[in-house]
């Protein structure tokens, strides 16, 4: 009696192992054949194809007078290309950059002087600034000013006054030609 | 409820406040369950599962379909190929649409076969049936969704069946309609009820399953259980058997969703609806075809709408059509022979749904039609007075019927217990 109890013993710890084991296996399995359901769940929400089809565009800027601005959209989002003056080109150089706040230089900024290419998006909450159209207000610093929260940025979109932390930002492009640059 | 003790500290201060565990605890882990369940029983947790993978995959498809006759069609195409495996999630959905009908299908052939919407478990089997109706309708506006021809055809067809009504039938088909034909502005009242429609059957399922624990799970045998030797505590014993049922279905529905995902649906509804043609062979989707076969076996407009919808309405009265107090069919002879007749019925009824109204298939639907209601409003109440069943047994946990006195007096006894 004795015997057969001991040796049930031992039948039971080791089955105990083995079924934690079991267990531990199938909880396990469980969990990655529910994280295998739940990605593409999740990462339907992601950009699709068609959408980052259209991640890039190309623009023409032969056609923007000195001193004009034009504003694109690119993945939703303005884009604003000024064809600065020679006196704006001046003011933005023209800065002592450790004074900003976001201390960049202009250079930093315009691939080549005569044109910035900035996203139009404040940096404080995502409102477009104003300063793009003729008779527009171009804040204190003759660059773009945000009408949300007031922030006010310079001729080479770097943010001066007001609530927002950074400059407005820069987004990848590059120069196809002396008159064609892609953008994203 | 006795509020349990929880290790766990703050799962107790919560349960003291909000007795959720406890509630958890009683539903789905002690909850005592008739030991001798066979596989059957796992069709309806297989059916709460599908219902769960349909509204996740549901919103997900949601979030990239336009309800617009115009884009519907193209966002759908632009889910299959442009959308992060949206491909995947669509044949899920499209697939699960039909798992989810073979489950409740074979879930409902249970109940017909094992008794189970007999007293006390009618109100159950009736939201059952409720279920079931809120399904079909929900199934039939999905498909209308992608803007296909069978979507529009098929709409067209399913919201004219009310034009059958004396009377106000036009006026009902224009307000369905929300115009003088399916249009646009059906697609998009369509698309707000196929959304809506889900969580109303998640409601009902919630009553369901609130009407079953109040009995307990009927079995096999057909009889009540009748103290803790003839249960089994729900967790572990039937969550894993509900587990081993859950892998075993989804090898089945992985199968089609990634070797035959088109299997169960038309190739028609991959061309864009055309309101100035209609496909040559229209059909509804399979697990309409039964029913669709009614309809067109009554050659009266009317007559088949209501022969269609009177269908559903004999499951709703059957706890009253079948007044036998045996449930399950492994003790009436007789009864068991009809259930599978009744079977084959079905299966019949749906094969002659996918063939076309002519010749010999029309004949073959009129008797198969006939033999349906024959079941349910002549056979079953007449079976219930005519049957003499088989003794049964004492209990569940004594399934073997003992000849020599108590067993006899068991098999007397078990009708009159019910009554409770």
């Amino acid at each position: 009696m004795a015997k057969s109890k001991s040796k049930k013993g031992e039948l039971a710890s080791e089955g105990k192992s083995r079924r934690d084991f079991i267990v531990v296996a199938s909880y396990a399995m469980g969990a990655v054949g529910a994280g295998a359901f739940a990605w593409p769940l999740i990462d339907q929400m992601n950009p699709a194809a068609d959408t980052l089809a259209l991640a890039s565009i190309e623009v023409d800027i032969s056609k923007i007078a000195e001193g004009q601005s034009i504003t694109l959209k690119w993945r939703g989002k303005p884009v604003f290309i000024r064809h600065r003056t020679a006196e704006e080109i001046r003011q933005a150089n023209d800065v002592d950059i450790d004074g900003l706040r976001d201390p960049e230089g202009d250079d930093a900024r315009a691939q080549k002087a005569e044109y910035l290419v900035v996203l139009g998006v404040c940096t404080h909450l995502g409102c477009v600034p104003l300063g793009q159209k003729i008779g527009e207000v171009r804040g204190e610093y003759d660059g773009w000013f945000c009408p949300c929260h007031g922030s006010h940025y310079d001729a080479s979109g770097r943010i001066r006054k007001g609530p927002a932390p950074s400059n407005l930002e820069v987004p990848p492009y590059a120069f196809l030609s002396d008159n064609v640059i892609r953008i994203g | 409820m006795e509020s349990k003790e929880f290790k766990n500290p703050v799962v107790s201060w919560i349960d003291h406040r909000l007795p959720i565990f406890s509630f958890l605890d009683h539903e789905a882990n002690e909850y005592p369950t008739p030991k001798n369940l066979n596989y059957f029983w796992n069709f309806g947790s297989l059916a709460g599962i599908a219902l769960v993978i349909m509204i996740v995959t549901g919103i997900a498809l949601a979030m990239s379909y336009t309800a617009h006759t115009d884009y519907a069609f193209d966002s759908v195409e632009r889910i299959m190929r442009d959308v992060n495996h949206g491909w995947l999630i669509r044949y899920i959905h499209m697939n699960g649409a039909s798992f989810f009908f073979i489950v409740v299908f074979i879930h409902i052939f249970r109940g017909l076969y094992y008794g189970s919407y007999k007293a006390p478990r009618e109100l159950l089997w009736m939201l059952g049936v409720l279920i079931l109706l809120l399904m079909m309708a929900t199934a039939f506006m999905g498909y209308v969704l992608p803007w296909g021809q069978m979507s529009f055809w098929g709409a067209t067809v399913i919201t004219n069946l009310f034009s059958a009504i004396p009377l106000v039938g036009e006026n009902i088909v224009t307000w369905l309609w929300g115009g003088f034909s399916v249009d646009n502005p059906t697609l998009n009242r369509f698309f707000a009820l196929h959304y809506l429609l889900p969580f109303v059957i998640v409601g009902v399922v919630v009553l369901h399953l609130v009407a079953l624990h109040r009995f307990g799970s009927n079995n096999p045998l057909g009889i009540d259980t009748r103290g803790p030797q003839d249960t089994l505590p729900f967790h572990p014993y039937y969550t894993i058997k509900d587990f081993f049922g859950l892998s075993v279905f989804l090898t089945f529905f992985a199968a089609a969703v990634f070797f035959v995902p088109n299997m169960m649906g038309h190739p028609d509804n991959y061309i864009p609806a055309n309101a100035l043609q209609t496909p040559a062979h229209i059909v509804p989707e399979w697990y309409f075809l039964p029913f669709y076969a009614i309809l067109r076996a009554v050659p009266d407009k009317l007559g088949g709408v209501l022969a269609m919808f009177g269908a559903i309405a004999v499951l709703f009265v059957l706890p009253w059509l079948d007044r036998s107090p045996i449930r399950s069919a492994r003790f009436r002879p007789m009864f068991k022979i009809f259930f599978w007749l009744l079977f084959i019925d079905c299966l019949v009824l749906g094969y002659i749904g996918a063939m076309p109204a002519e010749g010999v298939y029309v004949l073959i639907g009129r008797l198969a039609t006939i033999w349906y209601f024959v079941h349910f409003l002549i056979i079953l109440p007449v079976l219930s007075v005519v049957e003499t069943p088989r003794p049964l047994p004492q209990s569940i946990s004594k399934p073997i019927f003992n000849a020599v006195g108590g067993g006899l007096a068991g098999a007397m006894s078990a009708p009159k217990e019910k009554v409770e």
